[in-house]
């Protein structure tokens, strides 16, 4: 009856979510029927809608962290170097990772220092929705920051629901299995008030990360010429993660601040060749960051948001193998974010957004003649938002102000300081159509051009930065198809089908180039020139198999060709031009399948990355073979009263495939986990 | 009925999916490329080591037969298919002693000992951080950046060394410490010049090049010449040319120095002579080099001479006559054929992706090119 009721009010919706305004409560509401019973379409205000995992789905991913269920997005590629202390970041439509934006509760992770956001670090245990964008989030209603970047992943927290007017839910949770893990969680969400709850989590993860791996090679005729197998050691992590959040509501209006705090001491286990199997590189993170939101709609015709942020994160990383430059540096960086967003209704099928954001970044080091950077930004964004019968328009343009002050150094003297200016205009457009109101069919289309910063390290890392670089420009253009239904009976309870093909510029293309000033000196330089063609797709069934038995089926496929257009003269065996660039398949996809039955639940994933080559001088030497991981599990929940014990078991990469994502580092083969949650 | 159709449609299409396959991953088989003509001299071909980017494992063995005219790349999987991971990562120098060849594998932190006849593996000897090699009278000299660490004031300073290799039991013997970061060293009159870098400290590099005397194998002077020393090597006058990679500042250019080991003094010295290696070949010393704009943080200018050693000048300041020389990226390594006195210079290119080995007439005209491995850098004639 509830689920008849919930595809109903999602039929409806659907229907009429047009140029409607769904309150934000509405969709909570849904979200949390949606995790009980089945997912169904999610009405959107957005022109182009994400693509999302919520629910059921990453239940299914298991006990993955937000890097490994960001793969299953068609588009994505994941650099993963492997274990569970390894590094894995993040590239979407081989733009380079440096493009994402990746949002924690609405707010930009940044890192001035490298661009790159560790999703490792990230477990699924606290996230809630995951929700990737091409361009841009395309619901004018947001900070200005949103709109700065080619690509951005939304993570969405869990907010305190609670249930039959309790006041208290407490659930604690513990994992073990292989890579010597132990991880237990604790989460504590307590309500004050009706229209006030905060919520306390705590998170330990310890790990020894040793795995074993195998690589081999066999003569032509099928015989193994050399096969070894070696632990994979120094991919030990120990992390405390520990948040806090208050969430409040008013008339037309809500709030909510957080605390986040991240620890962590880990190894960096580093890349095997010959005659080196053991790295001992250490490196420690400590990130810190106050976060808090306010939106109200004041009136009909006016909404107002306010953003504010204060970061700070600690990293400090040593090379004690004396066959190496020693190391011992340590790298703080500050961050601080205002902004104000400010939706006007101008007519009811036309909203007007003006957002202004301001940043500052610094970064600080231990290294010699260290620049001391720090970074001015300020971005204003004006967007439009306008709907006609089955026509829907977004156009938008960032302006971004950028302030970059550093000192050139030599030794404790400073030479000289620098100050530095840079104003760029970006604009956005986004369109769909939907041709026939029974049906939720749309056309969509988009083109975008926006910049990334250098980061700190590309501009002033002492000897491998160059403080002249330039931003680094991509150009999007984007169109595709969607289709989506649902049935209230019937075998299929939902659909979804979509379908996009791009073209992508990168000019100005921010790489690593061999520099004048000595043995193994890279610096940074702004030469590089990406075209890429891509199709994206992805389908979505959920089908109703007997009674409260359900299958819920999640299936990408990827398509790129990305090409090094940087050297027109390097043609030939061995060139790189327009050699398919570093790490990127021609051919990539994935399927995730949950089959629910009652409290039983059993789910299957599999992943497919097509063969590649590590670098653009597509030649045997430089081919790296295909990969694809089965991962399997299955839980059950034991209730009685108030209480539920969840007991999950995973075998992950069941078929046991020794493969690399990166050249030279090995990923984990079969490997096994258990999770049990205990919930009040 | 219709649940069925759909059920067999999803494990279709599942079935489609695991199918998609994944070959075995098969020893390498050399690419032979037709390069030239045949020649018919003593020097029956050579050997190119490409360094590989570091991390890569990408360190890898060419051949150039003259008898056939064939370059062949990466031919040390065929010849040794059982030796796991192959030659290694970055691989810094190659020499041949008697009827072994050895090729120093500096990020493996290995030397490897192979036959000359046909380049198959006798020996890994392990010495950190290797960079060089050279022998004399029965021992292999190897240049390591691997010596004792000391801290101070928060940085850590690490000394070199230079280990003493029995070439008959291919074990260390000894070792005896340098300065900081030591690369090439020259063997003249029983007497080890080890040229000091301080490379990792740009702020405090090395000026000097360590005397050891080899009898007692004790460090015994050192001898300023210029900051950032790289290679060394001694013509039949008894003269060492010395090349500096310079500093950050410009009051620190690179350049290339004549040290007079019998005068103990220094002889000539050439300013603002970015040397990125070098070649001798009787009274002639062939060298390759780029120089850097720190100020612009650009390269400035390829430089491809001849100095005349005897009259200590530069006898040419392009060798290359034909306008090849704007095809570089990156020179990086050279070699003068002893007996046709052919030019070959390589090309680095972005030391990521394949280099170039071209080949000059004593004209300077390109007679010929060849795509290498990753970094071609050393050439060792067979």
């Amino acid at each position: 009856m509830r689920r008849t009721l919930y595809l109903l009010a999602a039929l409806w919706a659907a229907a009429t979510a047009w140029a409607q305004e769904v309150p934000e409560a509405t969709l909570d509401t849904l979200v949390t029927i949606d995790e009980v019973v089945v997912w169904g379409i999610r009405p959107f205000s957005e022109v182009i809608p994400a693509q999302r995992l919520s629910g059921v789905q990453l239940e299914a991913l298991g006990s993955h962290n937000v890097a490994d269920a960001i793969r299953y997005f068609a588009g994505i590629q994941l650099k993963d170097y492997g274990g569970v202390g390894g590094i894995k970041t993040v590239d979407m439509r081989s733009m380079g990772s440096n493009h994402m934006g990746v949002f924690y509760d609405g707010i930009q992770l940044g890192n001035a220092q490298n661009g790159q956001i560790d999703l490792g670090k990230f477990s699924l245990d606290n996230i809630d929705e995951i929700a990737l964008y091409s361009g841009q989030r395309s619901d004018i209603f947001q900070p200005a920051r949103d709109f700065g970047n080619a690509g951005t992943i939304y993570l969405k927290t869990k907010r305190p629901r609670f249930k039959d007017g309790r006041r208290d839910n407490l659930t604690a949770t513990v994992r073990t299995g292989s890579f010597g893990l132990f991880n237990p969680s604790v989460r504590w969400e307590h309500r004050l008030a009706d229209n006030l709850s905060f919520s306390l989590n705590g998170e330990l993860t310890l790990a020894n990360g040793k795995y074993h791996f195998r690589y081999r090679r066999r003569f032509s005729d099928g015989t193994p010429a050399w096969d070894t197998t070696a632990v994979r050691h120094n991919g030990d992590i120990q992390a405390l993660r520990f948040e806090g959040a208050i969430f409040g509501s008013m008339n037309g209006g809500s709030w909510n601040a957080k605390l986040y705090y991240y620890d962590s001491e880990r190894g960096i286990p580093g890349a095997i060749v010959n005659n080196v199997w053991l790295n001992s590189q250490r490196q420690w993170d400590r990130n810190f960051f106050a976060q808090g939101t306010f939106k109200r709609r004041i009136s009909d015709h006016y909404e107002t948001m306010f953003n504010a942020k204060y970061a700070r994160d600690r990293m400090r990383y040593v090379n004690p193998d004396t066959t190496l430059l020693l190391l011992d540096n340590t790298f703080w960086q500050n961050e601080v974010y205002l902004s104000t967003a400010n939706k006007f209704t101008i007519l009811p099928d036309w909203d007007m957004n003006l957002a202004v954001d301001y940043k500052w970044n610094s970064l600080d080091a231990t290294l010699d003649n260290f620049a001391r950077p720090t970074r001015h930004t300020t971005l204003a964004a004006l967007a439009t938002q306008w709907a006609w019968h089955g026509l829907k328009a977004q156009a938008s343009g960032l302006l971004t102000l950028i302030n970059d002050r550093h000192s050139t150094m030599r030794g404790e003297e400073v030479v000289s300081h620098s100050n530095k200016w840079l104003t760029k205009f970006t604009p956005a457009l986004f369109v769909s159509y939907q041709p026939f109101e029974a049906h939720d069919f749309n056309v969509r289309a988009f083109a975008k051009r926006i910049f990334r910063m250098p980061t700190f390290n590309d501009l002033y890392y002492t000897d491998i930065g160059n403080a002249t670089l330039r931003p680094e420009f991509v150009t999007q253009y984007n169109v595709g198809l969607q289709y989506q239904r649902a049935n209230a009976r019937g075998f299929l309870a939902a659909l979804k089908l979509t379908a996009d093909a791009y073209y992508n510029r990168v000019t100005d293309k921010i790489l690593a180039v061999p520099s004048g000033r000595g043995q193994y000196r890279w610096m940074m330089m702004n030469i590089g020139k990406v075209e890429i063609r891509g199709i994206d797709l992805t389908a979505r069934a959920a089908f109703r198999l007997a009674k409260d038995v359900e299958l819920d089926l999640n299936a990408n496929y990827t398509y790129q060709r990305a090409e090094d257009m940087t050297d027109p003269a390097d043609t030939g065996y061995g060139g790189t031009y327009r050699g398919q660039i570093a790490y990127v398949p021609w051919h990539s996809g994935s399927v995730i399948g949950q089959l629910t039955w009652r409290e039983l639940g059993v789910n299957y994933s599999f992943i497919y990355v097509g063969e590649r080559y590590h670098v653009s001088a597509n030649i045997p030497a430089n081919h790296e073979q295909p990969w694809y991981t089965h991962d399997m599990g299955a839980h059950y929940t034991f209730r009685w009263g108030r209480h539920s014990l969840k007991v999950a078991g995973e075998v992950n990469n069941v078929f046991n495939q020794q493969y690399d994502v990166i050249l030279n580092y090995p990923m984990p083969g079969r490997n096994y986990r258990l999770t049990l949650t205990w919930s009040l | 009925m219709n649940k069925m159709r759909y059920i067999l449609c999803v494990l279709a299409a599942l079935c489609v999916v695991l199918a998609s396959c994944r070959d075995e991953d098969i020893i390498y088989i050399p690419d032979e490329v037709e390069v030239s003509r045949p020649e018919f001299t003593d020097v029956k071909g050579f050997f190119l080591l490409n360094e590989g980017n570091m991390n890569s494992n990408k360190c890898t063995l060419d051949y150039y037969d003259y008898t056939t005219g064939t370059y062949s790349r990466n031919i040390y999987p065929l010849f040794n298919p059982t030796v796991v991971m192959n030659l290694g990562d970055v691989g810094n120098d190659i020499q041949v002693y008697g009827s072994k060849i050895w090729a120093v594998i500096n990020c493996s932190n290995k030397v490897t000992v192979m036959n000359r006849k046909l380049p198959t593996f006798i020996k890994d000897i392990d010495i950190p951080n290797c960079r060089y090699i050279r022998f004399h009278k029965g021992y292999a000299y190897v240049t390591s950046y691997a010596g004792p660490v000391q801290k101070v004031e928060r940085k850590y300073q690490q000394q070199g060394y230079v280990a003493k290799i029995d070439t008959a039991t291919l074990e260390v013997v000894g070792r005896c410490l340098v300065g900081y970061q030591p690369d090439e060293l020259e063997i003249v009159d029983d007497m080890i010049y080890v040229a000091n870098s301080g490379g990792y400290d740009l702020n405090n590099l090395e000026t000097t090049i360590s005397v050891i005397d080899i009898a007692s194998f004790r460090e015994v002077e050192r001898i300023e010449i210029a900051p950032n020393l790289h290679r060394v090597r001694c013509d039949h006058r008894g003269v060492l040319w010395i090349t500096s990679r310079g500093g950050l500042i410009e009051t620190m250019p690179p350049c290339l120095v004549a040290y007079d080991t019998r005068k103990r003094r220094v002889v000539a010295h050439f300013d603002d002579f970015p040397v990125g290696d070098m070649w001798l070949d009787g009274d002639r010393l062939y060298t390759v080099g780029e120089a850097w704009n720190e100020e612009l943080q650009e390269w400035s200018g390829m430089a491809f001479r001849i100095i005349d050693t005897a009259t200590m000048t530069i006898a040419s300041d392009c060798f290359i006559t034909d306008g090849t020389d704007a095809q570089f990226r990156h020179p990086y390594g050279i070699a003068v054929n002893p007996v046709t006195k052919d030019i070959l210079v390589t090309d680095a290119m972005d030391y990521i992706t394949p280099g170039w080995l071209r080949c000059y007439g004593q004209d300077g005209v390109l007679k010929w090119q060849v795509r290498t491995g990753d970094i071609p850098a050393h050439i060792l004639f067979d």
